[in-house]
């Protein structure tokens, strides 16, 4: 549900939500530049800077080499001198190899340096499965990078935060990893037309409920709310709650929901173990154990490199039936 | 003499500056190794002795807003870019009084004042940070120039490939400086590298390069003065291989079986600062009681950043978590 | 006077060997000689003084493992007598504030709070239809927890001691014996037998009416404080073979077998009270059949009273159990680490065979073997059951 609208909505699709916020803060900022592999004259793997190297140049629509370690250092030192860069690592699965920047320099400088630095960078990657891409182009891995001190993890699930977490992470003093669904460049959705930035550190509710909180975020809310109005049907009301951050995550929303509807489902597209259902899953535990009226349940991706066919990829990841299930198994029904 | 010039000039005070320099670095690192072995120093501790020639030759020619990335073997860098030996030292310690606090320790130093972009414990790490360093003086048209050190072991990461590619792609003001000195770890370079003539290495990405006798002050200086100058005004990438030798062991623990003890000997004999000692007494440029000066300066020195350090105090654990974000109470 | 002391080369460094000194007291030194060598898990480091001086004395003998920080040599600093080098001296860290423990975060009480009640406790309340009201919590911030239901069902103070189980009386305990340390050795070398040693496992029937008919005759003549019982001729006819088998007779310890040097063999005996030791007859392979016969008897009323030596168990290099006259046909022992083997003799009972194509009553004994497969194999194990056969059909030679 999107916060009541100041001027009036059209509909956009989440593909242009992002474009239109890189190319708002590159208007609004001269030390914002894009730099990734194919965001310039290809127009972006997923088409969403398609047009901007023409309106900002090769310099601030920078293409690079397949060069994912050298360019995202690049990016860490170009913030370190004062540039606002947007590093765009393709998908997370080329992101592996530049881990090693993402841990060992961008979020571990400020320490090392007792604080003297700081690394003001934005990451973008496309995660998840859903198009068949098989083992080695499906990952979500962003449970992983929640897992880091000293960055923040971001998901957009909605057209509202597509267009506008990217300033808010512009603006902070620390990296910044986002996270967009690849299964969601092509949904639409209204969006009004001032619609500008929004805050990056709280979880909303999406839908109210008081009988089971599903907690997800990211590709999986739209499964989730799909789910919730399954269960509706059946007279189970569902309180849906999109994180929009992974790090910090919202404790206090979500344990206010948790505290009111004692159960709790988590869904996650990472695998299930050591996932990031299981750290909320403990945080609940911690927080909500004398409310609780059944375990926490999760549904996450299956123990299994994701397998191409289509069969065999949608029983991989979390679906709308599933997360029907879990729900209803915490209320014993 | 102004240090924008192309060649060194060598009055007196200048090469005594260097020999000076070049002690104050040496003693440094053995007061180091002393303290390390009474475990004052704890954790990693690399040493510089034998390569001191290179961070003295090159540092000095770089201006303020200039840039320098080192690597974990960076306490001469971090000295003779002018970080006090005091900071330095309580850094070493682990006390609050250290240049990164404390938290960083051998190393990692960092000093923003002096625009020390460490202190990197990632063979390689720091290369890509150089890069976007230059990349944000050539989108500002700035014509400074950053000065990335790294060791012939970086030579075989990707990450040295992918950055000299990007650096000669799109025009930036790098100056790579490789320190070879033949070991990475334990490892010989014609052990590891199928090519070992590394600054040739450099013509493959279209980067100028040349390479210098890491052991000759004099020449690290005037190839640094040319190299810098062309950076700063091509603002165009360039390539300096310094070859040298290290004396002592990789890090403190290390027996030193991947090599004799006779090649250690030899080098030691063609030191920097015994051969550059030995010249300038020769050409009555210093005379040994002037030395004895300058020994006793630094010793003093020295004596004062361990008292420093000692004195120092502890950061307390309530504030550990401090330095993770800029903005305070941004729990995970 | 400066103290050398043992170094620090590492991270991971606690303690150094000391191989070699390269200096002797009387000898100068200045700062960055080497004076001595150390090995560590990295190989051999040579370490530096760092002061100018004269050796005084060394305190450390080469072959020596000290702690880092264990002074190694005394030096006199250059020129002076007594002084100790300028180093300032360590700083006593700052005794810090002890660290608050992290607050947790308040935990989420909906308004109107209600009891806290544990999942367990819950359960077992609805399980036995209890109402929850006025009960008393102990759990975390006055939850009602298991515990709290279980006292509430029993209706009493939960401060009621509960009554102990009645012990069970402690068996006589034979003199000297502690059952219960000697059971937890047991255990532990069973379980380690069971754990470590591949046993494989061999049975053979062994006709026994030969030897005992000479067994009969031989005691016909002998006062029954002389005579001779079946169990001293098996245990010869074992020892004898073993000459045959080394691989049967030893220890397997780190890694490898050292065959024994003779054959002790060790006699299982069951201990009144429950209790088992297998104490060793020496150079058993050498005893002639009666002394074979004493040395058991002895051995049995010393363990009996509880008299025996530590060596007599720790020397067995095999062992052999037999169940007697009121076991059952057959026993697969376990064998007792670091032995190789350990031999079972069943009761003798008598059987049906098949004696020159006909079926005829034979007195007959079922010798087992379980062994080491690390050490030997089914051949060989077959070999000695079979050799241990025909020993005992020649008994007069035993």
């Amino acid at each position: 549900m999107s916060a009541a609208q100041s001027a009036p909505a059209a509909e956009t699709t989440y593909r242009e939500a992002v474009k239109q916020a890189i190319r708002d803060a590159m208007i609004r900022d001269p030390r914002v530049f894009l730099m990734g592999e194919d965001v310039g004259r290809y127009g972006g793997c997923y088409a969403v800077s398609k047009g901007l190297i023409e309106e900002f140049g090769p310099d601030r629509i920078r293409d690079t080499p397949l060069s994912e370690s050298g360019f995202t250092g690049a990016g860490v030192g170009a913030a370190l001198a004062g540039m606002r860069p947007i590093v765009e690592l393709m998908t997370v699965n080329f992101s592996l190899l530049a881990l090693d920047q993402i841990l060992n320099n961008a979020a571990t400088i400020r320490h090392m340096s007792g604080g003297q630095f700081g690394v003001p960078l934005v990451i973008r990657m496309a995660t998840g499965a859903g198009r068949q891409l098989a083992a080695q182009h499906s990952h979500s891995l962003e449970g992983w990078y929640a897992h880091i001190p000293g960055i923040r993890v971001l998901a957009p699930a909605t057209v509202e935060d597509a267009r506008g977490m990217l300033w808010t992470a512009l603006e902070d003093p620390d990296p910044v990893l986002i996270f967009e669904n690849v299964m969601l460049y092509n949904m639409a959705g209204p969006l009004a037309a001032d619609a500008g930035a929004v805050d990056i550190g709280k979880a909303a509710v999406r839908r109210q409920g008081k009988d089971v909180s599903l907690v997800t975020y990211g590709g999986s809310l739209w499964k989730t709310l799909d789910a919730a109005a399954a269960l509706a049907k059946d007279g189970i009301e569902a309180e849906v709650i999109d994180l929009r951050s992974l790090r910090p995550l919202d404790d206090a929303t979500i344990m206010a929901s948790v505290g009111k509807t004692r159960r709790a489902v988590i869904v996650d597209e990472g695998w299930r173990t050591g996932s990031l259902a299981a750290e909320i899953s403990a945080r609940i535990m911690e927080q909500c154990f004398w409310s609780l009226d059944a375990p926490v349940g999760r549904v996450c991706s299956a123990e299994v490199p994701i397998p191409y066919p289509k069969h065999l990829e949608e029983a991989s990841i979390p679906q709308t039936p599933q997360i029907v299930a879990a729900a209803r198994a915490t209320l014993g029904r | 003499m102004t240090a924008m010039e192309e060649r060194p000039r060598l009055t007196r005070e200048h090469v005594q500056e260097l020999l000076r320099q070049m002690m104050r670095v040496r003693m440094f690192e053995d007061k180091c190794a002393e303290l390390y072995t009474q475990e004052k120093i704890r954790g990693f501790l690399h040493l510089y002795d034998g390569e001191e020639a290179i961070a003295t030759g090159i540092i000095p020619v770089l201006q303020p807003e200039d840039r320098i990335v080192a690597t974990y073997r960076e306490h001469g860098h971090a000295l003779l870019r002018g970080i006090p030996m005091k900071a330095v030292m309580a850094e070493m310690y682990g006390k609050a009084e250290g240049c990164s606090g404390g938290r960083g320790g051998s190393m990692h130093l960092f000093d923003a004042a002096t625009n020390f972009f460490g202190g990197n414990a990632i063979v390689g790490g720091g290369l890509p940070l150089a890069v976007g360093l230059g990349l944000a003086d050539r989108m500002r048209n700035e014509t400074h120039v950053t000065a990335c050190f790294f060791g012939e072991g970086a030579v075989a990461e990707g990450e040295y490939h992918e950055s000299m590619n990007l650096a000669a792609l799109w025009g930036l003001p790098v100056l790579f400086v490789c320190e070879n000195n033949r070991y990475a770890m334990g490892t010989a370079l014609d052990r590891s590298e199928s090519e070992t003539d590394i600054h040739a290495k450099a013509a493959i990405y279209k980067i100028g390069s040349e390479a210098v006798d890491g052991m000759d002050v004099i020449a690290v200086e005037a190839a640094a003065r040319r190299a810098i100058h062309t950076v700063r005004e091509t603002g165009k990438p360039y390539f300096l291989e310094c070859r040298t030798f290290r004396f002592r062991a990789h890090s403190m623990f290390d027996a030193q079986l991947y090599r004799t003890k006779e090649e250690i000997e030899d080098w030691r004999k063609r030191g920097p600062i015994l051969r550059f000692q030995t010249w300038l007494l020769e050409n009555k440029m210093i005379h040994e009681e002037d030395i004895a000066a300058i020994e006793a300066t630094i010793h003093a020195e020295i004596d004062e950043a361990v008292a420093f350090a000692e004195a120092g105090r502890w950061e307390p654990i309530d504030t550990l978590t401090r330095h993770v974000y800029a903005t305070q109470g941004t729990a995970p | 006077m400066g103290l050398f002391k043992m170094p620090s080369l590492g991270a991971d460094m606690e303690a150094g060997k000391l191989t070699e000194w390269m200096v002797k007291p009387g000898d100068r030194v200045k700062r960055g000689d080497i004076v001595a060598v150390v090995e560590t898990q990295k190989g051999a480091i040579e370490i530096e003084v760092f002061q100018d001086g004269t050796v005084q004395s060394l305190l450390i003998e080469p072959g020596a493992t000290v702690p880092v920080g264990t002074p190694m040599a005394e030096i006199a600093g250059a020129g002076e007598a007594a002084t100790p080098t300028a180093a300032p001296p360590p700083a006593v860290p700052e005794p810090t504030t002890a660290p608050s423990p992290p607050v947790a975060p308040a935990p989420v009480v909906p308004a109107g709070a209600e009891r806290r009640v544990s999942p367990a406790a819950r359960a077992l309340a609805g399980e036995r239809g209890l109402d929850l009201t006025g009960i008393a919590g102990t759990g975390p911030e006055g939850a009602i927890v298991h515990a709290d239901i279980e006292a509430a069902l029993k209706g009493a103070a939960p401060t009621t001691p509960k009554q102990s189980a009645p012990k069970q009386p402690a068996p006589k305990p034979a003199a000297g014996f502690d059952f219960g340390a000697m059971r937890t050795a047991i255990a532990a070398a069973m379980a380690r037998s069971k754990r470590e040693i591949p046993h494989y496992y061999l049975e053979h029937s062994i006709d026994m009416t030969a030897a005992l008919a000479w067994l009969g005759r031989t005691n016909e003549s002998r006062p029954p404080a002389d005579r001779l019982l079946a169990g001293a001729m098996l245990i010869k006819a074992v020892a004898i073979a073993l000459k045959r088998f080394p691989e049967f007779n030893g220890f397997y310890e780190d890694g490898q077998f050292r065959p024994g040097e003779s054959v002790h063999l060790g006699v299982a005996i069951a201990i009144r009270g429950g209790g088992l030791v297998a104490p060793a007859i020496h150079d058993t392979d050498t005893l002639s059949l009666d002394d074979v016969m004493a040395a058991l008897r002895d051995l049995t009323a010393r363990v009996r009273a509880g008299r025996f030596r530590g060596s007599e168990l720790s020397d067995p290099t095999i062992t052999v159990s037999s169940l007697g006259e009121r076991g059952v046909e057959a026993l697969y022992a376990v064998i007792y680490p670091p032995q190789v083997a350990i031999i079972g003799m069943g009761s003798i009972v008598e059987r049906p065979s098949v004696v020159d194509g006909k079926v005829a009553p034979r007195a007959v004994v079922t010798a087992t073997l379980s062994a080491d497969h690390r050490v030997s194999d089914g051949h060989r194990g077959a070999l000695l059951l079979r050799k241990i056969d025909d020993l005992l059909q020649e008994p007069e030679a035993l």
